[in-house]
């Protein structure tokens, strides 16, 4: 019976240098680009909570027109999502598609900023961070159709167009219920009361955002915070608002730190595919 | 973005051969769920034909365009049934659909139909696609579905569907 040879200390050494090399080893597998996961689920995620906050609306809203406004936005963000989660779940390679990462994961898991699960509120409120949102992500996405990866400016490059809409529908909202009746008025400064505390976050540069940033992937938002404030205080003055003072910024939604509102949001957008697992259309 | 407007759709077209016009011919005749008067071909969704690799591409219209799905079953049932098993139909996103793909055949077929065509560069008024006044006025921006507005005319009081400009 042949024997096998010693192993020696110098052929350790080379294993351990060569790693995944030998006939016994499975093929070495790339290794997944987690902060560009990451990133493009911080994306997913913030169109993915206002498509369904939006969606809310369908049916409720004050008149026909409005409804189909809100339920039409509600699909761009959607779609928006689904391309940005589908690519997600395809960078981090453990399987993972679209729809298991919107409809299988806790709020922890979840990367999308504060301002887009505040609830609906009224009418007023839904279009104040409408329009915060809406402007920033339309900055936001003119900057990415020029981010090195591929994808990343292809999606952004398909949805800058529809979220101008968005930008454009909520600001004219701004300003007629603004330079509104008594009431009207009231209602819409409310909203912005509301959410202005959470639009820092959407300047915020962690360490994920800086890496993105310097791979040229995501936007530099430093640079796109003076000309968001212009737009948004020129809206708001012809709407005849006053933009509430500085508070403390909330941040923590990009790190999974929600507020106790987007568990309830989950619980319903959640709940048929976690009930009946199998379910399909 | 005068660039992006080029519709190598049509480009495609006229560089193909006889087995890619038979292709072409197929897609003519599947219709646009939502407006099924007009054609895929029309709206500018199939951007090319390679009857040589087996391939269609298709482009969505809109991000969360629901009917990007249907579309697809669609073609995959016209080319089925014409024999074209082994062509295969991709997706792309870049570059991003425009109204400008929209064949001069598409937008009469549009209007004929009851639906105003999106508007040219620099066009600012919409005419009354029944009684083709220029008196219109936009009553949502939103209309029926995601590539529509809900418009009204003056003349004749008649509401109607604006292709929106995209
Ligand atoms: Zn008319």
């Amino acid at each position: 019976m042949p024997s096998l040879p010693p192993i020696r200390p110098e052929d350790e050494v080379r294993a351990r240098e060569r790693r995944g090399t030998g006939a016994f080893d499975a093929p070495a597998a790339d290794e997944p680009d987690l902060s560009l996961f990451e990133y493009a689920l911080r994306l997913g995620d913030d169109s993915l909570i206002l498509g369904q906050r939006l969606a809310e609306w369908t049916g409720h809203a004050p008149s026909v027109e409005v409804d189909l406004s809100l339920a039409n936005m509600a699909l761009d963000l959607v779609g928006q999502a689904t391309h940005f989660l589908n690519y997600a779940g395809a960078v981090e390679g453990r399987g993972r598609d679209g729809d298991q990462l919107a409809f299988h994961r806790d709020v922890l898991d979840f990367r999308n900023c504060l301002l887009v699960e505040q609830p609906n509120g009224d009418f007023a409120q839904t279009m104040a961070r409408q329009f915060l949102f809406s402007t920033w992500q339309k900055m936001l996405f003119d900057h990415l159709t020029r981010s090195k990866d591929e994808m990343v400016a292809a999606v952004a490059a398909k949805a800058v167009k529809e979220v101008s809409y968005h930008e454009e529908l909520s600001a004219e909202w701004v300003i007629r219920l603004g330079d509104g009746t008594e009431e009207s008025r009231q209602r819409m400064q409310d909203g912005f009361d509301w959410n202005w505390r959470f639009v820092p976050e959407l300047f915020d540069m962690d360490e994920l955002a800086r890496e993105a940033a310097m791979r040229g992937i995501g936007a530099d938002l430093t640079i796109l915070r003076d000309v968001y404030h212009a737009k948004v205080r020129s809206v708001v003055e012809e709407a005849t608002l006053v933009l509430p003072s500085d508070q403390r910024p909330i941040l923590g939604g990009r790190r999974g730190h929600h507020s106790e509102h987007l568990g309830h949001l989950l619980c319903v957008m959640q709940f048929l595919p976690r009930t009946y697992p199998d379910a399909t259309w | 973005m005068v660039a992006a407007a080029v519709d190598h759709g049509a480009e495609n077209r006229a560089a193909g051969g006889r087995q890619s016009e038979a292709i072409w011919a197929v897609l003519e005749a599947v219709p646009d769920p939502e407006i099924p008067v007009v054609s895929v071909v029309d709206l500018g969704i199939v951007r090319e034909v390679d009857a040589q690799s087996g391939r269609v591409v298709l482009t969505p219209t809109y991000t969360g365009c629901p009917a990007t799905l249907v579309i697809e079953n669609m073609v995959r049932g016209a080319l089925d049934e014409a024999g074209f098993v082994d062509v295969r139909i991709e997706t792309t996103l870049s570059p991003p659909w425009t109204t400008d793909w929209i064949s001069d055949v598409g937008k009469r077929k549009l209007r004929d139909y009851g639906i105003a065509p999106p508007r040219g560069r620099g066009e600012r008024s919409v005419e009354c696609p029944q009684c083709g006044s220029a008196e219109t006025q936009e009553i949502s921006r939103f209309g029926s579905t995601p590539c529509k507005a809900l418009w009204r005319c003056c003349s004749c009081a008649e509401p109607f569907d604006l292709f929106k400009c995209h």
